[in-house]
This record gives structure tokens, sequence and C-alpha cells, in this order.
């Protein structure tokens, strides 16, 4: 279950984290939201900084027709590209496979299956995702799509049990009070349900695209691109400044797309449930 | 735009047993409720209340039995439409964190279909109606607010689409005992205006009391010991469940139904601290009572001053006499009154009107007689209440006798 994070859902909840022990509920709202900001505009910069740090590194290092060799012909900017389109692609198919599966597996009918299903979820994730990608290619030969399948099948787990956990957190009286007052099976969920249970669900996708990243470096052994070649090729012909840039990319790849969720996390976020 | 009233309520054989368990939680209720009345069930945790009127709005189904709303049996119909015309509060609020208070008002306008402007004349029409500012509370959150606030928010949610019906589920259990009396307060008079029919649950009798048309006292399985009038229950307890249920000193209970305007304010002797002095030593020493009620330049009661009282202090009114302790206006109940009187000891209590100005007293004496009348009244009432009660049932059994000769398969 490593990559369940759900205290991740709800930062602010943590005691004494920003130091002054619980504002008045009234003027926390806007406080809160003010210094987060500022903590976000941190990541970008350390960005640009390790991007610029490593640009100019690389320049210096001398290369020599191998090492060209592997970066010729925008050889990065293609890998970069394949590498982004492999993780959006990949966090796509797992939200819409995980989250409507993690609103089934929370209806009443179906509730008595979750178990059952969050395990096998497990089983993807306890995989060694090598493994699990050679398996894919042999069975559905090498190429972009059996990488793609291997990253979903990877992910699916934290979002589908942050969802399911994030729905299950629901006070019951609230569901029924929505009952109470009218409220159709479809409007409790679009209405109540699903907007209480945004941050953790968020917290899951985070977690998930920071994975995903992760997982399509592995995508290069299965003939589907991505930042993965660079690093193996670094490897493999024993280039040290090919490898490190394959690297810092990727690393600063995670860093922006976690930077970025957790952009979505806050504006998302429905107001009214920030923490006092 | 004028409110619709209540409507009828009849639970017919309500029958509920959850899975699992062979004993119903609610056995075979009967009960007609009027409409425009609120009727509070009360009776002890686990008796059932709550589950008997979850099934007024279905949000428990009943195993068996029937549901008529304003005639209409509702027993079948979609459940989503029957709650959109029934009001549902609940403890604790249940506001919708996320949603602000406006938001949470509107919902069910909203879902109806309402139009934009009239919801927002709406809200502030709801707010307005259960004491909150419409432009100081509309935008916050539900936890920008205190238990109190969130619960008249929760009370405004549950009026806003105008129902006919309205559900309440011990409302006020969770907020402070202030706080609760005020609400209450605020209920008495939101019904005085709007003539819903209210089904309130609570498990405080006093609370029954206070707000009840009428009171169901339930036992275990939601069956009924007694229906009827807080007064014909405090006076006349249907059986030793019920005066248990009704606790010690019923007769004092029964003084907060009464007001003082019900019983005789009398007239008392007064004299004005810009009275001469001769007129005021006349006025005691013509008196039947050897003493008379000093009022003070806005004509406010003062000071009780006996004769004698004057000679002791040399003449001088403001060292002679006792002030008044306590008064009452006329709206007090009779347990105000009364708690006035025997702190006074002067054995009266100076009652009051606008601006605190002096309109009669009311005395020991006067209490203890319209307690006993009323007392005897509710005694005579409760007697003929059974009567008709027992030729009610008479009837229905021979209506019943007819009906299985004329309609069998009805029955069956
Ligand atoms: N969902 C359920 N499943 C099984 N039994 C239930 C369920 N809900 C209530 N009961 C049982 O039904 C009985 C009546 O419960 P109910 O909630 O109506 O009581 P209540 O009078 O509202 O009590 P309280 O004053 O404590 O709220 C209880 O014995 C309870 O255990
Ligand atoms: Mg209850």
């Amino acid at each position: 279950m490593s990559g369940v994070r759900p205290e991740a859902a709800d930062p602010d909840a943590l005691p004494g984290r920003d130091g002054a022990p619980g504002p008045p509920p009234r003027a926390a709202a806007r406080p809160a939201r003010r210094v987060t900001w500022r903590k976000l505009l941190l990541r970008p910069c350390f960005l640009l900084v390790l991007l610029l740090a490593t640009w100019l590194w690389f320049r210096g290092a001398g290369l020599d027709s191998v090492a060209r060799n592997s970066i010729a012909d925008g050889n990065v900017w293609l890998r970069l590209r394949q590498h982004v389109v492999l993780t959006v692609v990949s966090t796509f198919f797992v939200l819409i496979i995980a989250i409507p599966l993690g609103i089934l597996l929370t209806r009443r009918r179906l509730r008595p299956a979750a178990p059952a299903v969050v395990a096998v979820a497990n089983v993807g994730q306890a995989t060694p995702a090598i493994g699990l990608l050679a398996l894919l290619v042999i069975w559905m030969g090498i190429g972009m799509q059996a990488a793609l399948v291997g990253i979903v099948v990877y992910a699916v787990l934290p979002v589908l049990a942050n969802t399911v956990a994030g729905l299950r957190a629901i006070d019951p009286t609230l569901v029924e009070a929505a009952r109470g007052i009218g409220m159709s099976a479809a409007g409790v969920l679009r209405r109540v349900e699903l907007p209480l249970a945004v941050p953790l669900i968020l917290a899951g996708v985070r977690t998930a695209l920071v994975l995903n990243v992760g997982t399509a470096t592995l995508a290069y052994f299965g003939g589907g691109g991505g930042l993965g070649d660079l690093i193996a090729s670094g490897i493999t012909n024993q280039r040290m400044p090919v490898l490190v840039l394959g690297s810092v990319l990727t690393v600063a790849l995670a860093l922006l797309v976690d930077w970025l969720a957790s952009l979505a996390e806050l504006l998302l976020r429905p107001r009214g449930l920030e923490a006092s | 735009m004028a409110d619709a009233p209540g409507a009828t309520i009849q639970l017919e054989n309500l029958t509920k047993r959850y899975p699992g368990n062979p004993a119903p939680a609610v056995d075979c209720v009967n009960m007609d409720i009027k409409a425009g009345e609120l009727v509070v069930f009360v009776g002890p945790s686990g008796c059932g209340k709550t589950t008997t009127m979850k099934m007024i709005n279905r949000l428990i189904e009943p195993t068996s039995g029937r549901i008529r709303i304003d005639g209409e049996d509702v027993t079948g119909i979609d459940p989503v439409r029957l709650r959109r015309k029934i009001g549902y509060a609940i403890q604790a609020s249940g506001l919708f964190p996320h949603m602000t208070v406006a938001q949470n008002i509107s919902l069910v306008p909203r879902m109806t279909g309402w139009p934009k402007r009239r919801i927002a004349e709406r809200v502030e029409e709801m707010l307005d109606l259960v004491g909150l500012d419409p432009g100081e509370f509309q935008g916050r959150y539900p936890r920008q607010l205190s238990g109190g606030q969130q619960q008249r928010v929760g009370v405004a949610r549950a009026l806003a689409a105008d129902p006919p019906v309205l559900l309440m589920d011990e409302p006020f259990g969770a907020v402070d005992p202030i706080t609760r009396d005020h609400l209450q307060d605020e209920l008495i008079r939101l019904q005085h205006e709007l003539h819903k029919t209210i089904v309130f649950v609570t498990h405080d009798f006093d609370e029954a009391i206070k707000l009840g048309d009428r009171i169901a006292v339930l036992r275990e399985r939601s069956h009924i010991a007694q229906f009827d009038t807080p007064e014909a229950i405090l006076t006349n307890p249907a059986d030793d469940f019920v005066s248990g249920f009704v606790g010690a000193g019923a007769a004092l209970k029964r003084l907060n139904l009464t007001r003082v305007r019900d019983v005789g304010v009398v007239d008392f002797p007064t004299a004005t601290v810009d009275d001469p002095l001769q007129t005021i030593f006349d006025r005691l020493r013509r008196g039947t009572t050897n003493e008379v009620l000093l009022l003070d330049r806005h004509q406010r009661p003062y000071k009780w001053l006996r004769r004698g009282d004057l000679m002791r202090a040399e003449g001088s009114l403001a060292r002679a006499g006792t002030l008044v302790h306590d008064t009452v206006t006329r709206d007090a109940t009779l347990r105000d009154a009364l708690e006035a009187v025997l702190i006074d000891n002067a054995g009266r209590v100076p009652v009051t009107g606008r601006r605190g100005r002096y309109e009669g007293v009311v005395d020991m004496e006067t209490l203890m007689n319209s307690v006993h009348e009323l007392l005897e009244e509710d005694r005579l009432d409760a007697v003929e209440h059974q009567h008709l009660l027992e030729e009610q049932r008479a009837q229905q059994v021979l209506e019943e006798q007819e009906g299985t000769t004329d309609a069998p398969e009805e029955l069956a």
C-alpha cells in the first residue's frame, strides 16, 4: 500500500503544522490560502535552478561522438515528449477506471465487493513493475500500448483506495440528510459525496501522477520510449552525462507534475472544508 | 408569497421489522395528525421514535402499513418526490459543510426548479424568519457558525420550499440549554405564523410539553402509551408508564402551560413617590391591607410600604419600606409568577406592562385558586375525553364488524 497516502488529504489538519495552534475559524480561511500560495512558488524556482545547473554542467562536460549520438536529432526533446504523453495518457486512464470503480464500490449493493477488488488492485501494485511490463510485452507485443497498460495497472490502486476511503469517510448523517431533503441518489453523489471526497481523491491522483512519471521510465524496456531511453543508453554506453541528463529530467518532471497536482488540489478543494 | 399551511398525516398499522431481528422496531402504529398541528413523539431511547418518523418520509421503508398525507397514500409513490414536499431537520443541523448558508437553504427550491430570482428572495426571507441577518450570514460556511446558528439554518433549509409537513428529529438536542430554550421559543413563534404540520421527536419531556399541541408518549416498539394534549397528559396520565415519564411535579409542570394573563390580575392600592406624604398616610389607613405599592415617577413598581414603615423612617420615603424584588409580565408563566411570589415576603408580585409600568398584582391566593381550578378543569376534560374515546372505539369496533360482512376481501 506504499502508494496510498490518505494522510496527504488534509495537510492543514495536522496540528501545529503552521506553528500557531488553531487560529479562530473565521480568520483562518484566507491566511491559510496565502501561506500555501507562497509555498507553491518555491517549487518552480527550485526546478528552474536545477535545470539551469544541469544545462550548464552538460555544456561544460566534454561529449564524445557516442554521447552526442544519444542526444542528436532532438532525441532529448522526443523522449521528454514521449514521457509526458505516457504520463498524461496513463493518468487519464487511471482516473476513468479508478474513480468510477471507487464510486461503484461504495454503493450499497456493491459494498461487499470492495475488499476483494482493492486486494486485486493491491496485487497490481505489489508486482514488480518491470516484471509486469515484461509479461504485458509478451502478451501485447512491443510498443507504447503495453507500456501504458503496465503503468495504468500499477497506478490504479492509490486512486481507487483514496476514492473509496474518501467516500467512506463522509458522515453518514450528511448523506441521510441529503436524501431526507429530497435528493435523488445521483444528486447525493454529485452534490454531496463527491465534493466532500474531492480532497482525498485528489491526493490519490497526485500520488498516481508522480508514480506514473517514475514507472514511465520503464516503458523503454517494452519499446515504449520515454526518458528511460536516455537513462538506459547512458548506462549501456557508459556515458555519464547522458545518464545524468535523463535522470535529472525525470526528477524535474516528477517534481513539476507533483507541483501542478498540488495546485489543482488547492484550487479544486471545496471552500468551506479548510480545517480551522 | 403565502406559505402553504399544513397537511394531515395518517399512519395506519405502520410496522417496521429490521432484517435480522424478528421483533419489530415499530409495531402497528396508528395515528391521526391534524393539519397545522405540532405533534411531539416522546419516549425512552430506542423505543422507535426515529424509525416511526423516518417512515413518514420513507427514509426507512415500512415493512407493512400505510402512510397518508392529506389523504393521499404515499406508501408507493416515488420517495424523492415525496421528500421534496416534506421538510426535514435533524440533530446537529445536517448542513453540508462545502456549501454556504445560502446554498444550503436554496437546495430544495433549486432541485424543484424555482426561478433564480425567487430563490434568492426566498433565502433572505428564510434567514429573516429564523432570526439571522441575511447580509451577514448568507455567504458563510457552516463551520463559521455557532451550533445554535447552524440549527437555525437547518430549520430554514427545511422550510425553504414551503413544505406542508416538517419532520424534526431532536433538532435541538446538541445545543446548550439556554440556546435550546431560545430555539424552542423561535419554533413556537414560527409555528404561529406558518401553521405547518410538524412531527417533532425528542426524549425531553419538558421540551415536549413546551412545544406540543399534542404529545404522543411512546413505549417500546413505538406503542402509543398516550396521545393527547400536554394538559391532559400532565393531569391525567394514562398509566404508570406515562406518569413515570411525566416524572415528579406534574402539577408544577402544569404551571408552565398557563400564563399570568389567564388568571386574575387584581388591583392594589398604589401611591407614587410624588404624592404628598399625607395622601400616602391616608391610603395606608383606609386600605384593607395596611399596605400600598409605591410607584416611581415612571409608574414602575418601586417599594412595598406598610403602615408604620413611614413612622419608623421618620417620614422619609427614601428610607421607608422594602424594595420590590421582582415583577412579572402578563406573558409570564404561572410558574415564574409563583416563584416570584414565594421569594417576595409580601406574598404577591406586581404585574407590569409596557416599559415596566404597573398594571396590577398577582397574589398567592389568586395563584392557589387558579391552579386548583385549572387542575379540576383538566380532570373533567380528561374524563370527558376518555368517554369520547371509548365511544369512538366502540363505534369503530361496530363498523369493523359490519365491514367484515360487507367486504370480507378487504381484510384478507
Ligand atoms: N438500521 C437499523 N438496523 C437494525 N435495527 C435498528 C436500526 N435502526 C434502529 N434499530 C433498532 O430499532 C429500535 C428503534 O430505534 P430508533 O432509532 O427508532 O429509536 P429512538 O426512539 O429514535 O431512540 P433514540 O431516542 O435513542 O434516538 C432500536 O431498538 C434500534 O436498535
Ligand atoms: Mg432517535
